[in-house]
């Protein structure tokens, strides 16, 4: 008959295995970089042709809110001197839904506008005549640092995220996220900035304090 | 006189059998998220502070070139350099690799290439500028200021 044997304990001893995954865990953890692919994202202008040219837009210069920033990092905002860009979020935000002298378009886009941004628009005459006018023109010198520059750049993308995320009823940084994986998506995005574009632009660099 | 009795102590250890299992949850997160340097930077990178990040759907398509003060000032002095992959190049060489990278994407991407600069912050606008113009040569427009996020006071 076939009796149980009483075996001798083959069990392996765990007890140093949280040891051993300690030790590999400290080694990943020291290793690892987490990548991140995270910035704000630009689109560059398509390269001059030199056989054809871009035709001479002229803008009203009440529709160009003008940032300039010198070798020496201080702001030259709409004429005005700055050493900060405390408020320009809001300034640009203004800026781009004056709606001074909207034609007809522009005033469908307006009464679509939600009660909060309706309140920015000033209706100055000096200002922008409406959002799809409107550009924020950013230059720089090349002595410039980067830094500051981002730092406008920054806060004007702000303003537009703004603009839109308050017309889809998000909060900035949700509708940030979108990435238009899917249809839902994009079409959130699209209803954001139906008829206010980003229009942001960067001058060429003026040769002063760089090389 | 009173007794001082032994007390018998209650069991107080924790069981600690589940330790190896959440230590080996770690090590798998660190293990997945970990990418080892595949290469080495050259150039200072102190990544400027921004606050209207965006993330990119597929990351194949992104390129990194890094802008900034080499590491050995020694060799390459201190003014801003430009590396692509592992190696430094002049600006001029831009076009080139640009067509290199895009190069290596599946045909239906190239389009899409996009070119994340990752720039020290001590680094003035004149390089930038260039690189950019040199970018529009070689029609890689779509390119992403590489920062992190800045934490608002409000």
């Amino acid at each position: 008959m076939a009796r149980k044997k009483n075996r001798m304990s083959t069990e392996v001893n765990a007890g140093s295995m949280a040891d051993i995954a300690f030790l590999l865990l400290i080694f990943f953890l020291v290793t690892t970089t987490i990548a991140s692919d995270k910035g704000i994202l630009n689109v560059l202008p398509p390269k001059l042709d030199p056989n054809n040219p871009p035709p001479e837009i002229d803008l009203n210069e009440r529709n160009i809110f003008v940032i300039r920033i010198n070798s020496n990092d201080q702001f030259l905002i709409e004429g005005d001197y700055r050493d900060n860009t405390e408020g320009l979020d809001e300034e640009l935000k203004a800026f781009i839904l004056n709606f001074g002298a909207p034609n007809d378009e522009a005033a469908g886009l307006y009464n679509s506008l939600p009660a909060s941004l309706k309140a920015l628009s000033g209706r100055k005459p000096e200002s922008s005549d409406h959002p799809g006018e409107a550009v924020v023109s950013i230059k720089t010198d090349r002595g410039t640092s980067y830094e500051k520059y981002l730092e406008v750049f920054d806060l004007a993308k702000k303003a537009y995220f703004d603009i839109y995320a308050a017309r889809v009823n998000l909060s900035t940084d949700e509708y940030r996220a979108l990435t238009g994986k899917n249809d839902a998506e994009e079409s959130l995005i699209d209803r954001g900035k139906e008829g206010i574009p980003m229009a942001i632009s960067i001058a060429e660099p003026d040769k002063i304090g760089g090389n | 006189m009173a007794k001082f009795g032994k007390k018998t102590k209650a069991e107080v250890s924790i069981p600690t059998s589940a330790l190896p299992d959440i230590i080996f949850m770690l090590l798998f997160f660190f293990m997945v998220t970990t990418v080892l340097r595949e290469q080495e930077i050259l150039v200072d990178q102190k990544i400027p502070q921004a606050t209207q990040l965006q993330k990119l759907q597929k990351k194949t398509l992104i390129s990194y070139i890094f802008i900034g003060k080499p590491k050995n000032t020694a060799l390459y002095g201190t003014e801003p350099k430009i590396q692509a992959n592992d190696a430094l190049i002049e600006t001029p060489e831009i076009v080139q690799w640009v067509n290199q990278e895009r190069d290596m994407l599946p045909e239906s991407d190239r389009g899409g290439i996009t070119i994340s600069l990752k720039v020290d912050r001590d680094v003035k606008m004149g390089p930038i500028s260039d690189v950019q113009d040199e970018l529009r040569e070689a029609d890689a427009r779509r390119i992403l200021y590489a920062s992190i996020g800045k934490v608002v006071k409000n």
